[in-house]
């Protein structure tokens, strides 16, 4: 009953002309067919983003505690944004962590996955030990950051003190939290960059890098000169994730340090966490991450245009 | 598939993109017996355990022994006494229970829904497909955190808050599945179908009988992308989930962690509980997971 296409195409060249209305039937059937594979995904999909993402914009222009009628508030939210200390605040630390945590997992993932891409014993050992914290959730690994850094239990000031080096306060001081929730992401993600850039080396044509040989390249000029151009797409895709991301940062802080000491870990996200959850400021809440889509998008498309040209030129 | 699960295999040419330590003279190589790489690999690798080793040793470890100054780096003393008092005083097994309720009910709905609209964006024509599969795409642009306070309120009115439905719902499909299927399906040869349907199987019978079980690498990819993401989410059961009936592992650990501050082989036991299936299953699996890490980054 499923292939009228397939059935009816012969029967064309010896019979008159299928009736319209038949031939509309199967493309409506097979139009029918379509939409039954699809509608179920598409329904939750855009159920979940389209609906709710209209919803949080009309909100960000209401005042709204989630109970009581909400009341129209005009750009009023937007206005408080932009001279919100709060604010201002949490996207200087979330810029803080963007900053230090994507070059770092970009550099630390390319070479791991130099080192980790060649044939040699134990390699297999190496790479499940440096992927398998990929599977740590930020609830158990901020458990862990709490204990591994613990001003008086860690492993890490126990480290120092054998060392000489006077104990830090990590999550407790305010200069040093961050750094700790930069090296404790880096733990769990690394893994990602790696792989990633793993695959990509992998591209990397042989002859090319021949050729460099031959010309009398040494390891470091062909890795450098040679190698690094052709991960640049990858370098540029895995920089721009992964810095959107990192803007999105909630979990292990709120696993760590909840925003603390002094509020020095609370990024953007933790911020409107707070705002619509604790203080039940909804229309705030949506205005803070209105205001945060719109910069994160003007941004990405800025790099993105920018890179785009930079590539054409290079190209030229 | 094929070029993620490459990742895990060793390079057919070993010295590809060698760098300075291994191509040094080769008087120098002949001086150690192995190459230069482990002692950078070897080290790394044992800073990556690090934390896991801890994690193990400090759950198995009495508090006397913790708690001792200046702290020793090798525990002497064992003692279960973390997971016993874990399993009297914490409702863990019932967190477990419902993390587990809520990845299986995640991943058997991606694959299906996924699964079908992947394959209806790539094979069927019908009216709408182009515009469909492009809205889709575009919802992978919106981040989750400006989704959340609606979200929320929308399942509050449906009564969902505070159920563990309210955890599963959003993991019912995404549009990454749908794109990731799509892709696959977009590869296979469509003879394999055609021949199918030339037998006179209907569109679901050859979707079940012959396109999916050639899906199967593309279906792993996404239950292991479906699995770290519903197991390990911490934000979304937070906002939507205050009831501790309906805890989730994570939630409940995080909560557990606030109460119990410093008890460590208490936390730690626990941590082992909501981690170790995962570090198994990856033991197992590890292709699959580095064929998930590299078709798209997850864990936010």
């Amino acid at each position: 009953m499923t292939t009228p296409a397939l059935r009816t195409r012969p029967t064309t060249d010896t019979e008159p002309p299928q009736p319209p209305r038949r031939r509309r039937s199967a493309a409506a059937r097979e139009g029918l067919a379509g939409w039954g594979f699809v509608a179920p995904a598409l329904a939750v999909v855009l159920g979940l983003t389209i609906f709710p993402g209209v919803w949080a914009l009309v909100l960000s222009f209401q005042r709204w505690d989630g109970f009581s009628p909400p009341s129209f508030a005009g750009i009023e939210n937007y206005q408080d944004l932009a001279t919100d200390a709060s604010a201002l605040a949490a996207a200087v630390h979330t810029l803080l962590y963007t900053a230090l945590f994507v070059p770092a997992s970009l550099l630390l993932g390319l070479a791991l996955a130099v080192a980790l891409n060649r044939r040699i014993r134990f390699i297999g050992l190496y790479r499940t030990a440096i992927f398998v914290p990929f599977v740590a959730s930020a609830a158990a690994t901020g458990i862990l950051t709490t204990y591994l850094f613990s001003p008086q239990f860690g492993i890490v000031n126990n480290v120092l003190r054998v060392l000489h080096v006077p104990p830090q306060g990590w999550l407790e001081d305010r200069a040093e939290a961050m750094v700790v929730i930069v090296v404790m992401s880096l733990w769990g993600q690394a893994a990602f960059t790696t792989v990633i850039y793993l695959a990509a080396l992998q591209d990397v044509p042989g002859d090319v890098l021949e050729a460099a040989r031959i010309d009398g390249a040494n390891n470091w000029q062909t890795f450098w000169r040679v190698v690094w151009p052709q991960l640049a797409p990858v370098t540029a895709f895995v920089g721009i994730y992964q810095t959107l991301q990192a803007v999105q940062l909630f979990d292990l802080v709120y696993a760590t340090t909840r925003g603390g000491p002094l509020d020095a870990t609370q990024t953007i996200v933790y911020y409107l966490w707070k705002t619509a959850f604790q203080n039940l400021q909804f229309g705030y809440g949506s205005a803070i991450a209105y205001g945060m889509f719109f910069v994160t998008l003007t941004a990405t498309v800025i790099v993105t245009l920018v890179q785009r040209r930079a590539g054409r030129n290079a190209s030229r | 598939m094929t070029v993620e699960t490459r990742v895990l295999e060793t390079p057919n040419r070993p010295d590809a993109v060698a760098t300075p330590a291994e191509r040094t003279t080769p008087r120098r190589r002949r001086r150690l017996p192995f190459s230069p790489w482990h002692l950078l690999l070897a080290p790394v690798a044992l800073l990556f355990l690090l934390p896991f080793v801890e994690m193990f040793t400090t759950s198995l470890e009495p508090a006397s022994e913790i708690n001792k100054f200046p702290p020793s780096f090798l525990p002497t003393q064992f003692t279960l006494s973390g997971y016993t008092r874990l399993f009297a005083e914490s409702d863990i097994l019932h967190w477990l229970l419902n993390t587990v309720i809520v990845s299986a009910s995640a991943i058997v709905s991606h694959l299906v829904l996924c699964s079908l609209a992947g394959y209806g964006f790539a094979r069927l024509r019908f009216p709408g497909r182009t515009f469909g599969f492009l809205a889709i795409l575009a919802t992978i642009m919106i981040p989750s955190q400006l989704l959340m306070i609606p979200t929320y309120v929308m399942f509050a009115r449906l009564h969902l808050v505070d159920s563990l439905g309210a955890a599963i719902v959003p993991w019912l499909a995404s549009a990454f599945g749908i794109f990731l299927m799509r892709q696959f399906f977009l590869s296979l040869p469509a003879e394999l179908e055609e021949a199918g349907q030339i037998d006179g199987c209907t569109r679901l019978q050859v979707f079940f009988r012959i396109v999916l079980p050639l899906a199967r690498p593309a279906l792993a990819t996404l239950a292991i992308f479906t699995l770290l993401g519903s197991w390990n989410d911490l934000v979304w059961p937070l906002v939507a989930i205050n009831d501790a009936d309906s805890f989730t592992l994570q939630l409940g650990l995080t909560n557990f962690q606030g109460a119990r501050r410093t008890d460590w082989s208490l936390l730690m036991a626990g941590n082992v509980v909501a981690t170790l299936p995962l570090i198994l299953l990856f033991l197992v699996a590890q292709k699959q997971f580095v064929a998930t890490m590299a078709s798209a980054g997850l864990k936010g």
